[in-house]
């Protein structure tokens, strides 16, 4: 590493009403350096690198870059400077092809053929294989990813920023960006890199900056620490890892048989011959990359798409055809993915919220009217057992962090008390700490005797609290297996979708509806 | 330069506050257009929101009217409402209004001449079951077929009003009436007579219907579980999906609510002030209710006050174009500003302002 930084950060200050996001943040970023910027969902991370890239300027601070001032007034100043950045939410055009799509964000694109030419060069160099005349809307998430490294790769850049990379990843597409990453450190270019999964930046990085509450509370080599340390780093507290325990499972509780499912969306996935049991007390992990599947199965069995009857059983009762909320009635409960707008209304308060699928359970509706006392004592007591930081159950649900509201829709169906819960992406955006209580609190509640189903793309988080691991690949579920003695690679491998079936075309949604 | 932030919270200040200002701009601006219409701003602002409750001369008139004019506004724009909380777009309220009242009259009309207590409850169901009907018909297309419910309902007023006049000229045409158009008039109809129930107040059995249904309506919307699906619907539709609303359902319940009130104010209108059916008995109070419906922020109180409000410059309005010669088509630009500043104003509930200094690239 040569002597002086690439890039000096010193001071900078940025505040929001009520919050100051970065609060005289200095760090700095070597030369053919892979630096990570750790921290909880909120620490200020994203602000941080929008300063860099020019999309928000600091109240405070200032900024160097190869020792001259930089104070980039919109991105594509940051860009002339050689500052690149892929974002963890893909902005591409799914009916473009990929030339076209990086022609798109050049200031002045070559033509075609030789961008196309170029993007081969590219794509080969950095091993990061990828066909310039495919649409977008048919690649993979890894594939859509690729495109925006590659981008970001013509323009030659000395700085290269990601913003959580490797959320939407299987593992061996993983490895593939990590080996183009290191490429590019040896190449000698720099590399800022936003994450909070731990072992991967052990794995990776040379050097960590930690943020906590918008301020820089460490700074530490990844390599030398533990992933526990950084943990407690990036919480500022230490806290217990939940553990997994042998417990007896009992009998059936929820049993999906041939499920088949047309696709709810143009660019979702139809599920097909989807089989699985569930047993009491045990824990069903599902994994696959997001946009598999994942969606529709919530779907169905929350009830809000029906199927055929047999299809989902639930104490050996066919209730395929039951809307959400007698399959409530019944016991069978469920948490979708998305929080605002779907698990829960952003713009009502805990206690409507509380409202929202508690009344059933919680017997928070009398003949048509709403005991809103209940649902309010029903939302306290969700706040309180559940850690839920907020000011008091009279607040919107958007006015929460990702991972409050998290614990709070968790949480709500597990007070309601289960036979089965199935949960989507349970701790997708939440910060260690919050993430570690919501697992224990799924595994207490198998210990309870219930059966729960995770479904997830975080591989460390099945491995760490599911019985059996099943993939969905496709719209197809592999056959689950005892996770105990499962190695990443294989599961990797089910992911990919080897497992026996031909490889399923996506999007072939519509051409097979099922009445 | 000047940038807008979403607040973490609506601002409950600004709740309360968007409407009074919104209704200050308005006495501003419009005083602004009359000055520059040739006209004394104060004179004319006066005269349309001061004049018809105070002034000796015209409150006597004008005081009735006013109940009169803002029961159908309110009782419309209250069944619009749930509707519109939950995204479903009923825009032909009039339609429904106008085959109410003609449900109702039809009745009236078929049994005269009856003398009978029951024929004007038997006529308020006619009319509301007229108007929820009629709304049943963009509900179910929407349902069964997916057609759009706001174009539906907007082309099924035309429908209603060719149906109107069809009436008014053939089957419903009073036979002492010397071949002119028009029905028998209701008001010389003892038992179908909508008539005032303490005289000189305006008030009938229309209003007294239209403040009860605000009461049900406040009700429903706060305490009722109907309420919250409306709210949960209309705020995150996926949610209210998860939480086991049943959409198509909601569609048929929202029309058929704002259908059959509606109807009401219909059955009300040509059983009482209006009296007989004519081509042209139906002067747009469904078309008026949305505005009154947004006025009032989809609320039942809001919708109370704004229902009066807009009666008010209606009455106002008509002693203006007299009075001063203020032209009507004024008027109505000043009820347009009316909408324009509340929902102008409505941004800084959801919203801030925030100066940033300008800055040098």
């Amino acid at each position: 590493m040569s002597d002086a930084p690439l890039l000096v950060v010193d001071g900078i200050t940025r505040r929001y009403p009520g919050v100051v996001a970065n609060d005289h943040v200095s760090f700095d970023v070597g030369r053919a350096e892979i630096h990570a910027l750790l921290g909880e969902n909120g620490a200020g991370k994203s602000t941080l690198v929008k300063i860099i890239y020019g999309l928000v300027q600091p109240d405070e601070g200032r900024m160097l870059l190869e020792g001259t001032p930089y104070a980039p007034a919109e991105p594509r100043e940051a860009r002339a400077a050689g500052i690149a950045m892929v974002f963890q939410h893909f902005s591409l055009f799914e009916a473009l092809s990929v030339a076209e799509n990086i022609a798109l964000g050049m200031e002045d694109p070559p033509p075609m053929n030789a961008l196309a030419t170029r993007i081969r060069e590219v794509s080969a160099a950095y091993g990061l294989p990828l066909d310039p005349m495919r649409l977008v809307g048919e690649l993979s998430a890894g594939e859509r990813q690729r495109v925006e490294i590659i981008r970001c790769l013509l323009q030659e850049p000395r700085l290269l920023i990601m913003d959580e990379p490797t959320s939407v990843l299987t593992p061996q597409e993983v490895e593939i960006l990590f080996r183009t990453l290191r490429r590019l450190r040896e190449e000698g270019r720099s590399i800022l890199y936003i994450s909070h999964k731990l072992e991967e930046i052990r794995a990776l990085c040379d050097r960590a900056t930690i943020l906590r509450l918008g301020k820089v509370v460490a700074s530490c080599d990844p390599r030398a620490c533990s992933a526990r340390e950084l943990a407690e780093m990036m919480v500022g507290s230490s806290f217990t890892q939940p553990e997994r325990t042998q417990r007896p499972f009992g009998d059936v509780v929820l049993e999906v048989k041939d499920l088949d499912l047309p696709a709810g969306s143009p660019f979702g996935t139809s599920l097909r011959n989807v089989s699985f049991k569930v047993r009491a007390g045990e824990i069903l992990g599902i994994g696959g990359v997001a946009g598999n599947g994942q969606e529709e199965l919530l779907a169905a069995l929350s009830g809000e798409r029906t199927t055929a009857a047999g299809a989902v059983r639930l104490d050996k009762e066919a209730i395929g055809r039951l809307p959400p909320n007698p399959r409530r009635a019944r016991g069978l409960l469920s948490a979708p993915e998305e929080r605002l707008g779907h698990a829960a209304a952003p713009d009502m308060t805990l206690t409507e919220n509380a409202m929202m699928t508690g009344a059933v359970r919680r017997h928070l509706v009398e003949r048509g009217f709403l005991r809103w006392q209940a649902a309010r004592r029903f939302a306290e007591e969700i706040v309180q057992r559940f850690d839920v930081r907020t000011a008091g159950v009279e607040h919107v649900a958007r006015s929460l962090s990702g991972g409050n509201l998290q614990k709070f829709v968790i949480g709500r169906e597990i007070l309601q008390a289960p036979r089965a819960l199935v949960v989507n992406q349970p701790t997708w955006g939440v910060d260690a700490a919050a993430a570690a209580a919501i697992r224990q609190a799924l595994i207490d509640l198998a210990e309870k005797g219930v059966a729960v189903v995770v479904i997830s793309q975080d591989l460390d988080e099945l491995l760490e609290i599911s019985d059996s691991f099943a993939a969905l690949n496709a719209g197809r579920l592999s056959e689950p297996r005892p996770t105990e003695g499962l190695g990443i690679d294989e599961i990797g491998l089910l992911m990919g979708g080897v497992h026996g079936a031909a490889p399923a075309s996506r999007n072939g949604a519509g051409q097979e509806e099922t009445v | 330069m000047v940038t807008l932030e979403k607040r973490p919270e609506p601002s409950e200040p600004w709740r309360w506050l968007a409407p009074l200002l919104a209704v200050a701009l308005t006495l501003v601006a419009g005083g602004v257009m009359f000055a520059l219409l040739g006209k004394d701003p104060v004179a004319a602002i006066r005269m349309i929101f001061w004049d018809p409750l105070f002034n000796e001369t015209f409150a006597a008139y004008a005081r009735p009217q006013l109940l009169v004019k803002a029961a159908p506004l309110i009782l419309i724009a209250l069944g619009l409402s749930f509707g519109f909380r939950a995204n479903i777009w009923n825009i032909g309220a009039e339609g429904q209004y106008i085959m109410g009242a003609l449900a109702a009259a039809g009745v009236a009309l078929a049994l005269y001449p009856l003398d009978a207590w029951w024929l004007f409850p038997l006529m308020i169901v006619a009319g509301a079951l007229g108007g929820f009907l009629w709304a049943m018909i963009p509900a179910f297309l929407r349902t069964r077929f997916g057609t759009n419910e706001i174009l539906v309902s907007l082309m099924l007023v035309y429908v209603a009003e060719a149906f109107q006049a069809a009436m008014a000229l053939g089957p419903m045409r009073n036979p002492e009436g010397h071949g002119f158009p028009g029905s028998r008039n209701l008001q010389d109809y003892p038992a179908a007579h909508n008539a005032e129930l303490v005289a000189g107040t305006g008030m009938h059995w229309g209003v007294v219907t239209a403040f009860l249904a605000v009461v049900i309506g406040y009700i429903a919307l706060n305490r009722h579980l109907f309420g919250f699906q409306v709210r949960l619907t209309g705020q995150a539709p996926r949610a209210a999906r998860f939480a086991g609303v049943d959409a198509d359902r909601l569609v048929v319940i929202c029309l058929g609510i704002s259908g059959a009130l509606a109807g009401l104010a219909g059955m009300f209108e040509i059983s009482g002030p209006s009296g007989q059916v004519s081509i042209d008995f139906n002067i747009g109070y469904g078309f008026t209710a949305i505005i009154v419906a947004f006025l009032g922020r989809l609320h039942p109180i809001g919708i109370l006050l704004a229902g009066l409000l807009m009666a008010l410059s209606y009455i106002g309005g008509e002693l203006a174009q007299f009075g001063l010669g203020v032209p009507a088509a004024a008027i109505k630009a000043l009820q347009g500003m009316l909408l324009f500043f509340l929902l102008g104003v409505d941004v800084f509930t959801n919203y801030r302002l925030r100066w940033k200094p300008g800055r040098a690239g």
